[in-house]
């Protein structure tokens, strides 16, 4: 039986706080309770910061009393993937390379959410770097999927998902470079967020590829996805891609509805392959958003299928040239090696990378080598210009774009990870949005049989995070799908 | 697209990788297949189409040039493997 605090989401436990109904410190001891009955099972975090969060919960119960509460979220404990720099608290990004690595200091987002009093529960799974879309190639173990323990979770960011969809936790954050916060959000009947690129710092966040990766929130309700991107969403020196825009006040017109606004549906966007139960939930969603008064306006983003060749040339291009940096030198693993420097470099790295890293350093690097260059690296960038005035054009016609986030519901751990390219395509609706740079939002829109949940996702124009979540907000007003919890 | 053993010796020496001969053998099979799924985009005509290599580009300008904190030496040691004084060790390159 889950204790009902767990039940509730950000912003309630924020009032709660407030009104002084429940202390910081009992909020973070129901977590990390719930951490020890359930997490055995679910598998989300890699490491687990009592002291600290319990420290953080205290020092903000003091400022409630004191009347000094640093922000509405105050108190509210979260847990971050494995891939923010903690400091003095050990960090591997999933990856063995990394084990026993304590940063010297927190990553610009940490800091920001430590910053509004965020009590900061550990670390959570994650594929190795990122690279994945089920959270099995974790150098350490895979999560399960709290609907059905036998399923992924998605990935990468499967530890955050599910450690907010097992209500260990309240929220979290996790990345996207190619579907990483969205597809595991659908998988788990949460809200995911990857804002527009630029919006959010990646000071700090260990890089998989640098054009693509972006930060957000994992959350139960598009409310709480808003706030927290209200405390990222700010300008970082340290970060030459962070924006100077100021962001608006997202919960301020959060709830003004849908009424007028005009919702592209891509017809490429329904793809062969697809579980029939994701398209008709999908479809519904969209019904339900246009009885509500949105207007429905079939697009067409006509390089969609090129999308997935361009993303999986381009990502690990760019993750072959920032893992150079795992090299035995400055941190990380070094294996012995007595044959001198080279010899260490290439031992280090074989002992240190998983079987997936592995791939995507090799495929990186030989679409980046001399004679292939032209061929693979610079033909899918054009082809990424392509995919991004696509999205230009539709979005002269419509407001944002409705479709599924993940094009089949949780599948079985093992099932896909022997097969590459099988896993690559669990990512084809989420990654075109990051190859245009776009903000992408998935909500819970249904489930499939037996109970295994289907994400709605939409996208919006570049820094138009706020009507993207007015969208969101709006379909979960409407319907309960986010209120259900799993039975663990 | 079939990629030769010879070809995957070249990329993972570049990569500084070393992998066992059933590694060679796996990834020339994977990588052969993804490469070959990855050919569909010479079907498509680029001829006049610019490369992008960052959706969103915006100026973000220039910060003042003042000098600011960073890592002090011993917390950027911290974590290395092998160190000398304020410096990283490796072995040794050349006699």
């Amino acid at each position: 039986m889950t204790p009902p605090v767990l039940n509730l989401s950000m912003l309630e436990l924020a009032g709660a706080l407030a009104r002084r109904e429940i202390s910081s410190v009992e909020a973070t001891r129901a977590c990390l309770n719930r951490i020890e009955a359930v997490d055995a099972r679910v598998k989300a975090f890699l490491r687990i910061d009592a002291e600290g969060a319990l420290a953080a919960a205290k020092a903000s119960d003091d400022r409630r009393r004191a009347g000094a509460a640093l922000g509405p979220l105050d108190g509210v404990p979260v847990a971050v993937k494995d891939i923010f720099l903690t400091e003095g608290v050990e960090t591997t990004a999933g990856s063995k390379i990394l084990a026993g690595f304590i940063p010297p200091y927190d990553a610009t987002v940490v800091k920001l959410l430590k910053g509004a009093g965020l009590p900061i529960l550990g670390k959570l799974n994650q594929d190795e770097f990122a690279m994945g879309s089920s959270t099995e190639s974790s150098a350490f173990f895979p999560t399960h999927n709290p609907w059905d323990l036998s399923r992924t979770p998605g990935g990468s960011s499967g530890g955050s998902a599910a450690a907010v969809a097992a209500r260990e936790i309240f929220g979290a954050l996790g990345t996207d470079t190619g579907g990483s916060i969205r597809q595991p959000a659908a998988l788990t009947n949460t809200v995911g967020l990857k804002p527009t690129y630029g919006r959010v710092s990646r000071f700090g966040v260990i890089a998989f590829a640098s054009s693509l990766d972006q930060v957000g929130p994992i959350t139960r309700s598009v409310v709480d996805a808003a706030a927290l991107l209200q405390i990222l969403a700010v300008h970082d020196p340290r970060d030459s891609t962070s924006s100077n825009a100021a962001a608006p006040d997202y919960l301020s017109e959060i709830e003004g509805g849908v009424s007028g606004m005009r919702l592209g549906v891509p017809r490429e966007y329904f793809v062969p392959g697809m579980d029939p139960q994701v398209e008709q939930a999908v479809r519904r969603a969209a019904s339900d958003l246009e009885r509500m008064g949105a207007k429905l306006v079939d697009v067409s983003l006509p390089h969609t299928r090129y999308a997935l060749a361009a993303y999986y040339l381009i990502a690990p291009a760019e993750a072959s040239a920032n893992l150079a940096r795992y090299d035995g030198v400055r941190y990380g693993l070094r294996a012995p090696a007595p044959g001198g420097l080279r010899e260490m470099y290439l031992q280090t790295r074989a002992a240190g990378f998983g079987p997936e890293v592995k791939r995507r350093i090799m495929l990186g690097t030989y679409a980046l080598s001399a004679g292939y260059y032209d061929a693979y690296y610079l033909k899918a960038q054009k082809v990424r210009t392509l995919i991004r005035e696509d999205f230009l054009r539709a979005f002269e016609k419509v407001d944002a774009i409705i479709s599924a986030t993940s094009p089949v519901a949780a599948f079985k751990l093992g099932e896909k990870v022997d097969d590459p390219l099988a896993m690559y395509l669990m990512d084809v609706l989420t990654l075109p949005c990051n190859l245009a740079g776009l903000p992408g939002l998935s909500v819970p829109c249904g489930f499939a049989a037996g109970n295994l949940p289907i994400g709605l996702q939409i996208l919006g124009r570049p820094f138009d995070e706020g009507r993207v979540l007015r969208i969101g907000r709006a379909f979960e007003r409407e319907h309960d799908f986010a209120e259900r919890a799993p039975a663990l | 697209m079939k990629l030769t053993l010879q070809e995957v010796r070249h990329v993972a020496a570049l990569a500084r990788l070393s992998l066992s001969p059933e590694e060679e053998e796996r990834y020339r099979h994977q990588l052969s297949a993804i490469l070959e799924a990855m050919e569909q985009l010479k079907a498509l005509d680029t001829e006049n189409v610019l490369p992008t290599s960052h959706a969103i580009v915006e100026d973000s300008g220039l910060r003042q040039d003042v000098v600011i904190p960073s890592i002090e030496p011993a917390k950027a040691l911290a974590n290395a493997p092998d160190k000398v004084g304020t410096s990283f060790a490796v072995p040794k390159i050349i006699e």
